[in-house]
Formats: C-alpha cells, structure tokens, sequence
C-alpha cells in the first residue's frame, strides 16, 4: 500500500523526524482556514499517489491565505498522471539553502535493503541517477546489522552531503530506519531532504510503501488506506477475502494460481485480437488452491456485478485441487446464485485440466448448465470466450 | 537424476501438525517421498501421522538424519522457523508459507548468508520442489508427470503444473517452484546453474512473471553459463502498472518489470520464449524430439 504524502509526514513525525506544520484541506474553504492558521507563506500540494506532482503543476507557493485560495482552486479537481486530486496539503513554507535525496528501500537483487543518498535532490533524481551516477551512492543495509547514527553519517557522507548537514541528516537517517523496520514498509524516500536556513534538516516530502503482507502485526495500517479510491468491485472482493484486481476488458476471468491467472489474462487478449471490438479480460481474480462451491460463487458474484462482462472463462488446472471438486464447485455456484434470484445469464467457457479433469468434466456435462461451455485447451478456450465477448457486446 | 532433491533425501515437515502440514504431509508419503518426521515445539514427544514428532529441528535431525526441512508454519512465525533451520545446518529448506512480510525474508536470507550459506532456502510463497519419480518437498501434485530429462524452474505453482502436465510424456528430472515473492531464497540462477551440471537433464523450461529483473539476470547468466537448451515463458504481458497480480512481486513499476523486457532479455540470448503456456510446451517438445 502506497500512502499520501501527508500520511508518510505524519508517520515520520511519531519518529520525531522533523517535518514542515501541514494541514489537509479537501475544498477551497478548508484550504482558507489552513493558510490562516498557518499564517505566512505557505506551500499548497496535491495530494496523489503519484510522482511528478510539481512538474504537472500539482505544487505551488502562496503569499497569503488569499493566494492560497486560488492556488488551491486550480489544484482541486485537477488530473495528474490519471489520479484527480481530492485533496491538498496545506504546508508552511520552508526557508530552503539546500536539497537532498535520501530513500531505503528493498533490493530484489541483492535480496538486502538498500540506502539511496545523494546531495543532489530535488524533483530531478531520475536524471541525476541517470546522467551522474556517481553522484548517487547506493549503500547497502543488512537487516541483520540495520543502522545506527554511525551507519547513518556514514551513508550521508557517501552522498556526498556537506559538513553543515551531516549531524542533522545522521539523524534524520537514523530516525528514517526505525519507521522503514519499525512500519513494515518496502520504501521509505525523502526527496527533497532540505537543509532549511535554520541549519535543521528537514523531510519536506515523503513517499512510504508499506507490506501488505504484515497486516497480521500492523492494526493501525488498515485505517491509512484510502477507501474512497478503491474500486468498488475491488473493495466488495477484499470483503470476501478474493484476490482480485479490477481491468478495463469486458472477459470475466477465474482462475487458480497467480501465474496462472496472470497468464490467462495474456491468452485472452492475444485471442481478442482477432474478434471485433477485441475483446480483453475484465478482471483478475486467482480463487486459489482450494475452490470450493462457495469461493467459486463469491468469484462468480463478483464478476457477474461486474456491467461489463460479457462472457466468463473460467481456467483451472487442477493440480492440489481436483476438477471433480471445481465442477461441483461451479455448479453449486449456479444453484446458489439461482435461489438469491441472481441466476448466472452470461455465457461461461470452462476449462478443466490436471487432477481429475475427465470427472469435472463430466459432472459439467451432466449438470447441463444454461450456456456452459467445456472446452479442451486454455487456448481454444481463450478464443471461444473472447468469441462470446464480442458478439454478446 | 535429479537436483537437490533426490529418492535418498529424508524430509522433515516444520508445522506438520497444523491444517496444511497434515494435509500435505499425507500426500508426499502418498507419493512416495521419505518423510521422516515433523517439528512442533509444543507437541515435541508425540507422533503425527504416525512419524515422531521433535522439539527442534536439530532435534530431528540428530534422531532421523532428515537433510530436508518444509516449511508450512504460519506467516507469523516462519522467520523463526527458517531462522531455526539455518542454525541446525540443515541442507534444504523449502518454505511454502504464503504471506511472509517481507522484512522477514530478508531478514532470514541475511541470517542464511551470515552463517554461511550452508541452507539452501527455497521459497517462501512457492510450491516446493519435485523430483518425479524420487521424491516431492512440497505440494506439487506427485502424479503429473514422470520421471524425465526436463529440469523447470519457476515462479509461478500453477503454470509449474500446467507445463510438467503439457510434457507429462517426456518427464521431469526436478522442476523447482522459486516462489513470486520479492525476496526469495533459490532464484533462477541457482536453478540453472543445478540443472546445466545435472547429467539427468538435457533441456530447461523457465517460467518468469512480471516484476523485478529476476529473468533479465537469468539471461545474461545464459548467455555465459548454460549450453543446454532453454525454453522460457513470462506471464503478464497485459497487466496493467501499479497493480499487483497476486504474487507480492508480480508488479510492474514505471518501465521496470515488464514482460516484454523480459521476454526480449531473453531472446537476445539465445532463448525461445512461448507466448502461451501450449506453445512454450510445444518449443521443448521440438528440442526433445530432435535429440
């Protein structure tokens, strides 16, 4: 999960990291009151999950609350990269002398973490990290050993930060890897890490992902994802506890496995190349090992809920689950949706392979379901749903 | 042949008493594979399934000569269990547990390397490793395939079974799930490495999924390393960026993680990549065929 920049801010200050007074404001009155009770100059900033905000115009200095109003009336309901801003964050403006980079983050590679320092901040990292490498130190972190002051002034002098600097960014650093262990979180970045007029370093912005994974000893994270954003289709699954991601296509599509399914999205495209309207796959949704009767209704709720859908596919290859179990399964779906008066109308393509396929197929086949179709092959199968798609579309 | 995994390892079960562990402690004794006990602190002194269950797993190997551990703890507390295994030395250690924050990971590979990589780690989030005909660690369906001269080393469980059930009538040496985690014990590498060593295996198929540069690092470790042939298939070429498929790792971030820079990584090697899972079957049945 990926938070806003005004969550990461207020996540860094529990770790006494030192950040600019900020209020959030989602309308232009709320942006009014902020500067007023910031007084002075103040930094008005989109709050979306994307970079690139100050390029797109998404960040501005005001004057005065006045100013700040009518900053705020052009970021308000602006699209940056595809993501509309709901909300700004209202920041006191900072005396800047200088800007830094800082991030830990996981290197898949090196299965380590990883320290990004560079004295060379500033919404131009990319290009920093591109044309200048050597301006960019890159220092690894063992979860064994983690980071100390030491480590931390260490890896700031490895950046390359002056002498006036160091002691505030040793700590700031230092602070910085407690909230990356402490939070769970894959990246941590502070760009720019701003040594202010003041000589404090300060975290002037701040971008933090945090594992999803270690939800089970992470209550409080649950409350900073943003509800508001979330497909609707996408939040009912997670209700259910349902793997899947919401696409643009108009195939639903079931599955076992990640790969699987991943690789079932492919097929389905490749085949609606050839079929007018192409059709593409609405959805990933992996059911998993174990699909019983009632994840496979849930599955099939979720898709049939979806306007979209024109045609299902539904692929399994049975390898701990038998397809005796998947065709039961999906039949006890169909009744199940029947008796809530929801009965399924779209055309379904099956394909069962593996772990007892000839018996799943046979019980489908027996169970002579409305518009149920067995077909042999994940290929063949692609391109007869994809068929169905276009001409129900 | 095989690697790794062979009809002499002996296999301890980490959480065999738990729901999965039971389950899938029945099915590799079903398959034939060597299970020669489990380890549940707490139930330290019972028998499971009728194998004995020890204390610790140094325990277990002391009393069994077990060289395989597998993993089904819960997420919680898988790190203390590799931790655990990493401390008694044993050879292999397969973690299927899903779910695994992956500080964790990190932390338990950091620990495996600190004490000298005398563990392989293979997962987490995987489906183990089979060696058809010899043994299984893990849950790969036993009864797909038999034992052949294929080697497949993937990321994904259920396209592993897809593909060993698409060349069932040519069988496998081993095919190792990696597991799609961002941080993973056993990669591509090391699988490639085993296989082009392993006298029992004549052909590779690698399968690859979107995020990380897991498989661009394979083909460049192909190009100088492996003479035998690969066939390779990446799932995920429609995915959109920023959303995560399933797999903690499969997600493509910015022009990192790509499919087709996978893909393409690999053909610049040498390597023919299948656009389905059939037609990547079908490009090894062509290399076996004319062997």
């Amino acid at each position: 999960m990926d938070l806003f920049e005004h969550q990461a801010k207020e996540l860094f200050a529990d770790y006494g990291i030192p950040v600019p007074r900020g209020i959030v404001a989602h309308t232009v009155e709320e942006v009014r009151s902020a500067a007023t009770e910031l007084t002075g100059r103040v930094v008005v900033k989109a709050q979306v999950k994307t970079g690139g905000r100050g390029k797109a115009g998404g960040v501005k200095v005001a004057d005065d609350a006045a100013d700040a109003v009518a900053k705020a009336e052009a970021i308000l309901g602006m699209d940056i990269k595809g993501h509309t801003v709901h909300k700004v964050l209202v920041e006191e403006a900072s005396a800047i002398a200088e800007e830094y980079y800082f991030s830990f983050l996981l290197d898949r590679a090196n299965r380590t973490f990883l320290a990004i320092c560079s004295a060379s901040g500033g919404m131009d990292i990319e290009e920093v990290a591109h044309t200048s490498p050597d301006k960019v130190a890159k220092v690894p972190v063992s979860a064994l050993t983690g980071v100390d002051r030491a480590k931390a002034r260490e890896i700031a002098v490895a950046g390359g930060l002056p002498e006036k600097a160091l002691d505030g960014a040793a700590e700031l650093i230092e602070k910085l890897w407690c909230c990356f262990v402490d939070e769970d979180a894959s990246l941590v970045e502070v760009n720019p890490m701003i040594l202010a007029a003041d000589g404090q370093v300060k975290a002037l912005d701040g971008k933090v992902t945090l594992d999803d994974n270690a939800a089970f000893r992470q209550a409080d994270h649950e409350a900073l994802a943003d509800k508001a954003a979330e497909d609707p289709l996408e939040a009912k699954a997670k209700e259910k506890d349902l793997n899947y991601v919401k696409l643009d296509g108009n195939v639903g599509i079931i599955g076992n496995g990640a790969g699987l399914v991943m690789s079932t999205l492919d097929v389905v495209a490749y085949a609606g190349e050839a079929f007018p309207g192409k059709p593409s796959p609405a959805n990933f949704l992996d059911i998993g090992g174990g699909a019983s009767a009632e994840v496979m209704a849930a599955g099939l709720e979720i898709i049939l809920s979806d306007p979209s859908v024109k045609s299902i596919f539904v692929n399994v290859f049975g390898g701990i689950t038998a397809c005796d179990a998947v065709a039961n399964g999906i039949v006890s779906a169909f009744k199940l949706l029947e008796s809530r008066g929801e009965a399924v109308t779209h055309p379904l393509v099956v394909r069962l392979d593996g772990n007892n396929a000839q018996l799943g197929r046979q019980i489908l086949a027996d169970a002579a379901l409305p518009r149920v179709e067995l077909v042999d092959t994940m290929d063949e199968a692609a391109k007869r749903a994809a068929e169905l798609a276009a001409v129900g579309a | 042949m095989a690697i790794w995994l062979t009809e002499n390892s002996k296999i301890i079960v980490q959480g065999m008493t738990g729901g999965e562990g039971t389950k899938h402690t029945r099915r590799m004794l079903a398959s034939g594979a060597k299970v020669v006990g489990g380890v549940n602190a707490r139930k330290a002194g019972t028998t499971h399934e009728g194998l004995p269950v020890f204390g610790t797993v140094q325990e277990a190997m002391e009393a069994t000569g077990a060289d395989v551990s597998v993993v089904f703890v819960p997420p919680k507390f898988t790190k203390d269990a590799v931790k655990e295994a990493i401390d008694a030395e044993i050879p292999l250690c397969v973690v299927i547990t899903e779910g695994v924050p992956v500080h964790d990971s990190t932390e338990f590979w950091a620990y495996a390397v600190a004490k000298g990589n005398k563990t392989r780690i293979i997962g987490p989030n995987c489906p183990g490793i089979a060696s058809p005909g010899a043994s299984n660690a893990g849950i790969i369906p036993a009864d797909i395939t038999t034992a052949g001269r294929i080697g497949l080393v993937s990321k994904s469980g259920t396209l592993t079974y897809q593909l060993m059930y698409e060349l069932r009538d040519f069988g496998f040496s081993t095919a190792v799930g990696i597991g799609g985690d961002p941080v993973i014990g056993t990669t591509h590498i090391d699988a490639l490495q085993a296989f082009q060593e392993d006298p029992g295996t004549d052909a590779i198929v690698m399968i690859g999924e979107i995020g990380g540069d897991a498989e661009e690092r394979a083909a460049a470790y192909i190009e100088q390393h492996v003479t035998k042939p690969v066939v390779a298939y990446v799932a995920g070429f429609t995915a959109p960026e920023g959303k995560t498929m399933g797999h903690a790792g499969a997600i493509v971030s910015g022009s990192a993680g790509t499919a087709q820079a996978k893909k393409e990584a690999l053909e610049k090697v040498g390597v023919r990549v299948g656009k389905t899972p059939s037609e990547t079957a079908r490009l090894m049945r062509e290399i076996m065929q004319s062997r």
